[in-house]
């Protein structure tokens, strides 16, 4: 027969909450209230930190900020179906993910105010540091997923990255290597419809992102980003596959990037308010508020005390950001593991500059 | 003429080219009806249509590998990498393709590729945002490379590029964009590759620098004159041919002392190929030795401490002083 079917695949969308918050009856984690509160709290403060964020920068308190508003339910419910002993790759846009993470806020705050130190974590920490050139992270995923395999580990790896990445090489050459080789990784995706101005169908001109798993030997999935029970199911059975050995998959997250791309950016340029406005019926609080009430977890006063004390936290952070100083002589703490002699000399030139010019009345 | 702003200058370089020649094309990321991040092709999209003004995927290694295919077939593309540190994503066609197709195919194809892309700090931006990266293209047989300091030469310099046939790494100093107006002639005209410019003319000693960082070497100068020591100020505007008229060693004969300037990290910057021909061609005339003022070897500070890192006149006004005083 000379012509043979080769291959046939289909690719899949979960929804667990529908647009009302009410939960799919056979697709439902059955969540533990305290991991369903703690990822209510923790997504509350993110979108209190991004706004804060915002405004700040706004104010002239802050530099440039990739904002993360309608992503959280991506970024938070994925932290926590994994383990603290995961490896993580994030982009620029995952201040959530660190968050929930356990990244101390003012730290965030700190690099996003352009000091150095913001970047420090503690050292057991296993989550990559920013990474902004886009896509790039997603191939140090499999790199990681190796040598976990390797030592007959448990863990895994998990890279986040955005519908604009899905056109890089690397993004291609990470889900091929981690799929010949069957390896603990997890590729999540938050397709946030822009990459700056540039819409998701000037990126592929597949019908999703997910399916190009499919062309790789691996498995994706698409969920709906704005439905935290969603994508804790996908990224828990993704996380559960991969510690048992069975390989990589592909989660694409449906979600919506209600701000601009950064502070920098300015989204009206390219896009219609009212589009904004038909996702907001999507966005994760009031479902996941409807929810959590069927639960007999939420109630509009417990809701306002959540909000109450993430804004407190923010405000401390902040404050506590806002009297950071630090030796522009650090940057030359981390250029090598031990500074070298040339290191050391151009160190010792600027701080003999910086006398000069303080002698000189001239400190900038 | 008009006073223009470098963005407005670069802007209009690329538009008056395109209407000239229909093999100029544009590609790039947000390049379409976005205009750019910092709108260098506004409006151009507009005019000359999405077949010429193509919004690419998120693809830097793409975006350049596609101009080698397009300049291989014809096309003049002018690419946008919307910032240099992205550059390094596309260093493999660069650096392999893009700067040895000509020569691999013994002449017979041209690679007339410019790479535009913002270059150098002082904006306060976040990681990968601020680089100054020349060294790498310099040192690359095949590859020319330029970063203007002001209107008329980016206008100048551009039209020159996309007329070259060589691949060009445009440099474009982020922080001059809008800072930087200048008077710009109406129509087009060619700022020949390769010619350096002698910006202020002095008798005590050389300062050479290009992009951003000649703000900070005539501000310098001045402040010199006014100590009694008068500079010979050069602006490089091409770093890839570099000084082919020989501007800097005239310039030394002259005055005998030197000092280069460049915001790149130190190590074999602009600055060491600068002294090493000053060392071959002017030797017998100099009377201290030669100054270099860069930006340090370490990665490029993230806001707080830019200001460290990027010379100033402050740290230019030093090295004069000290080359002075030898």
């Amino acid at each position: 027969m000379p012509v043979t079917k080769i291959f046939s695949g289909e690719t899949y969308r979960i929804q667990v909450l529908d647009e009302s918050g009410n939960a799919d009856p056979q697709l439902e984690p059955r969540l533990s209230n305290e991991l369903l509160e703690r990822m209510y709290r923790t997504m509350s403060l993110c979108r209190v930190f991004d706004r804060k964020a915002i405004a700040l920068q706004r104010q002239g308190r802050m530099y440039t900020y990739a904002p993360v508003e309608g992503q959280e339910a991506v970024q938070v419910p994925a932290a926590m179906a994994i383990g603290p002993a995961d490896y993580s790759f994030p982009s620029y846009r995952e201040a959530a993910f660190y968050i929930a993470r356990g990244a101390p806020l003012n730290k965030l705050f700190e690099y996003f105010m352009g000091w150095e130190a913001g970047q420090e974590a503690p050292k057991e920490s296993r989550d990559a540091g920013v990474s902004i050139p886009v896509g790039s992270q997603t191939a140090h995923a499999p790199g990681a997923a190796y040598a976990v395999k390797l030592r007959k580990g448990k863990e895994l790896a998990i890279t986040f990255f955005g519908d604009g990445a899905s056109s890089q090489g690397d993004f291609h050459e990470a889900l091929n290597f981690a799929a010949i080789y069957s390896l603990p990784a997890i590729f999540l995706c938050s397709n946030n419809q822009y990459a700056i101005s540039t819409p998701r169908k000037i990126q592929t001109a597949s019908a999703s992102i997910a399916q190009k798993a499919l062309a790789y030997g691996m498995d994706g999935i698409q969920v709906d980003g704005m439905d935290p029970l969603a994508v804790h199911l996908a990224v828990s059975e993704a996380a559960k596959k991969a510690r048992e050995g069975k390989g990589p998959t592909l989660i694409e997250a449906i979600c919506y990037r209600f701000g601009p791309h950064t502070t920098a950016d300015d989204p009206n340029k390219y896009r219609e308010p009212a589009e904004a406005q038909e996702w907001r019926k999507l966005d994760w609080p009031a479902r996941f508020q409807k929810y959590l009430s069927a639960k007999g977890i939420w109630t509009p006063e417990y809701g306002q005390k959540i909000s109450e004390d993430a804004t407190k936290e923010i405000e401390a952070a902040v404050a506590s950001a806002e009297q950071f100083r630090d030796d522009p002589l650090t940057m030359f703490d981390y250029v090598y593991n031990k500074p070298t002699g040339h290191t050391l000399e151009q160190r010792k030139e600027l701080e003999d500059e910086i006398a000069k010019r303080k002698a000189a009345g001239l400190m900038r | 003429m008009a006073t223009l702003s470098m963005i407005q200058a670069i802007n209009q370089a690329m538009l008056q080219e395109m209407e000239r020649d229909p093999s100029v094309v544009l590609l790039g990321e947000d390049v379409g009806h976005e205009g750019g991040v910092f709108r260098a092709t506004d409006g151009l999209q507009a005019k000359f249509g999405k077949e010429r003004v193509i919004d690419t995927p998120l693809a830097e290694e793409n975006i350049i590998a596609t101009s080698v295919g397009m300049a291989a077939a014809g096309l003049r593309p002018i690419a946008e990498i919307q910032f240099s540190g992205f550059l390094h994503l596309a260093f493999d066609h660069l650096v392999n393709h893009a700067a040895r197709m000509y020569w691999r195919t013994r002449g017979r194809w041209q690679m007339p590729i410019v790479v535009r892309t913002p270059a150098q700090g002082g904006i306060r931006a976040l990681e990968h945002h601020s680089e100054s990266m020349e060294t790498f293209f310099t040192h690359t047989p095949g590859l020319k490379c330029v970063m203007p300091s002001n209107p008329y030469d980016a206008k100048g310099l551009l039209v020159a590029s996309i007329r070259d046939g060589n691949p060009v790494i445009f440099l474009e100093p982020t922080r001059l964009y809008r800072s930087a107006k200048g008077e710009v002639p109406e129509g087009l005209y060619e700022v020949p590759l390769g010619v350096a410019k002698v910006v202020q003319e002095g008798r005590h000693a050389t300062v050479i620098s290009y992009g951003g960082p000649m703000k900070a070497c005539i501000d310098a100068s001045a402040k010199a004159r006014e100590k009694g020591i008068e500079c010979e100020v050069i602006d490089l505007r091409s770093l890839s041919p570099l000084d082919e008229t020989n501007e800097v060693a005239k310039s030394v004969m002259k005055t005998g002392r030197l000092v280069v300037v460049h915001e790149a990290p130190r190590t074999l910057g602009i600055a060491s190929e600068i002294m090493a021909r000053v060392n071959e061609k002017a030797f017998t005339s100099l009377q201290a030795p030669m100054k270099r003022v860069t930006g340090f070897d370490v990665q490029f500070p993230l806001a707080r401490f830019e200001d460290y890192f990027v010379p100033d006149s402050f740290r230019v006004l030093s090295a004069i002083e000290e080359t002075a005083g030898y």
